[in-house]
């Protein structure tokens, strides 16, 4: 059974001088513990997905189930993770990592048990009393990551997390990331512009299309692939071929664009 | 040895500096003896009108009689009093409604004419209908000290509320925060030294609108001093009030501007 389904999913941007079709028809589903990549042109409507899937917005049309069931404002417990950390200034490591259980009113002596334990995950036992400024980009989105975790979550959306970090910074968290999400077997879903990384990190890879954003082809990541971390699947002799693959459908896309131009 | 030159150069920029600052101050002090002595002059030498224009001694032999038999201290703390009282009301109600307007949008966008022409509108002429409705008294001083500055400080406050990067609230909202949560944990944090800096804003505001209202009713307080002095023609008096008034309102000023860098670094 699939963990979380789309069906149909369309939205449309509304203002004053018309209106945009972001998405249409979008329907997939992905299974518990997946993960998967969603790439494409900018403008496709990547973050719009994750945008419905975390409520922050309603679809147009179509719908969106969990585990069979209609997909309501409380019924999915999400982590989202944004291109920048988003830590709160005002507030140490630690209150940061709070905020979650703070919100729900759920913070009790494990919840900070916890937050101690996942920060060392993240090899930041240290940085609790810190504030946000005192800490390097890289620690910072290991921060937030911290902070989606400790809720729990069913589900985990990314919003191109690593797209703001140097490249030594994004390869580690790649890694981290990677590792933490198949230790405690978490649904995620990716959204990102790097083909490398989404071969990297994913089990599949949605290929998206703008204009209206539309999936154009789903990939799946070969077995051999799966289970490296994601430094060491961008040397496997099983990674060019697919990379391969998908760029050619992405430049078939772009040329596509440019007869559309002419 | 290396570090010896470095010490050196350091030595020589802090140097430059102290004698920049050196030079400001000395000018600084020359304008304002300059200034003194050219009045003083000017008078004694009838180039202005001393009875018009009084002359520093005369000044500060009336602030000195004045301070002798406690009358300005009673003045002063009667303005004082009604220009902090004032200012807090004005920049507390002016976050209150500025919250207000952005706990419920449409009435932001309904009362935003209102708003718009109750900014334009000179507050100070609204002296007499406060004084009507209130009486002529204290209460009416201290609304004509607050209203000046309750409206600019919504306004400037509520375009802060909503200058927050609405990401903040994405994060927020992603835990299933509700509008209450995002303004508790966000928005009033985010903004809070927008709102301080209203402070400073504001102060300089309330003193405008007490004086005007000293004017208007009082019979104690600088304001009232002056157009006491203007009605009997004693200038001396008009102006020792001025000067009474200049250094309280700097002091003041400073006061808030050394309680906003406070606030900021425990706050932030």
């Amino acid at each position: 059974m699939a963990f979380l389904t789309l069906d149909n999913v369309s939205h449309y941007y509304f203002s004053t001088t018309g209106y945009t079709k972001a998405l249409e028809n979008i329907s997939l589903s992905i299974e518990e513990g997946e993960f998967v990549s969603i790439i494409g042109p900018s403008g496709c409507g990547k973050s719009t997905i994750l945008s419905i899937i975390a409520r922050l917005m309603e679809q147009t049309e179509g719908q969106i189930k969990l585990k069979n069931e209609a997909l309501t404002d409380s019924s999915l417990n999400i982590g989202y993770m944004l291109q920048q950390d988003y830590l709160f200034p005002w507030k140490t490591v630690m209150d940061n990592i709070l905020l979650g259980p703070k919100i729900n009113e759920q913070i009790t002596d494990q919840t900070k048990i916890r937050a101690r334990q996942l920060l060392a995950d993240v090899n930041l036992s240290d940085t609790e009393d810190d504030f946000p400024s005192e800490l390097s980009g890289g620690m910072r989105q290991r921060i937030a990551l911290v902070r989606t975790l400790i809720t729990n979550p069913e589900i985990l959306l990314f919003d191109e997390p690593f797209s703001a970090l140097d490249y030594v910074t994004k390869l580690k968290l790649e890694n981290l990331v990677a590792k933490l999400m198949k230790s405690y077997n978490k649904t995620a879903i990716l959204v990102t512009h790097d083909l490398g990384e989404a071969i990297s990190m994913s089990d599949r890879i949605f290929l998206m299309e703008s204009a209206p954003g539309r999936i154009a082809k789903t990939f799946v990541v070969p077995e051999e692939l799966r289970n490296e971390a994601p430094f060491f699947v961008r040397r496997h002799p099983k990674y060019q071929p697919i990379f391969d693959e998908i760029w050619n459908h992405l430049s078939d896309d772009m040329s596509d664009e440019n007869e559309g131009d002419d | 040895m290396k570090e010896t030159i470095d010490r050196i150069l350091h030595d020589n920029y802090l140097k430059n500096i102290r004698s920049e600052q050196r030079v400001v101050t000395v000018w600084q002090a020359v304008i304002l003896i300059a200034f003194i002595a050219i009045w003083e002059v000017a008078s004694r030498l009838r180039f202005i009108d001393p009875l018009l224009f009084s002359s520093p001694t005369k000044v500060s032999q009336l602030i000195y009689e004045k301070i002798v038999d406690t009358s300005m201290l009673n003045h002063l703390q009667y303005t004082l009093f009604e220009t902090i009282l004032g200012f807090i009301i004005g920049t507390v109600l002016g976050v209150i409604i500025a919250s207000l307007l952005w706990t419920w949008e449409r009435f932001a966008r309904i009362s935003d004419p209102y708003l718009v022409v109750l900014n334009a509108m000179p507050k100070v002429a609204l002296g007499p209908i406060i004084i009507v409705a209130l009486g002529p008294g204290l209460l009416s001083i201290i609304m004509m000290g607050a209203i000046i500055s309750v409206i600019i400080t919504t306004l400037v406050v509520y375009s802060a509320f909503n200058e927050v990067d609405p990401n903040y609230q994405r994060v927020l909202k992603s835990f299933g925060a509700t509008r209450a949560q995002c303004f508790k944990e966000v928005i009033f944090p985010a903004t809070l030294p927008t709102m301080i800096s209203t402070l400073k804003v504001n102060v300089g505001l309330s003193w405008v609108g007490v004086i005007v209202g000293e004017f208007l009713v009082s019979n104690q307080g600088l304001g009232y001093l002056i157009i006491y002095g203007f009605q009997v023609f004693d200038f001396t008096l008009v102006m020792a009030s001025l000067v009474i008034i200049a250094i309280f309102a700097a002091l003041m000023y400073k006061g808030v501007e050394k309680l906003e860098s406070w606030l900021i670094k425990h706050t932030t």
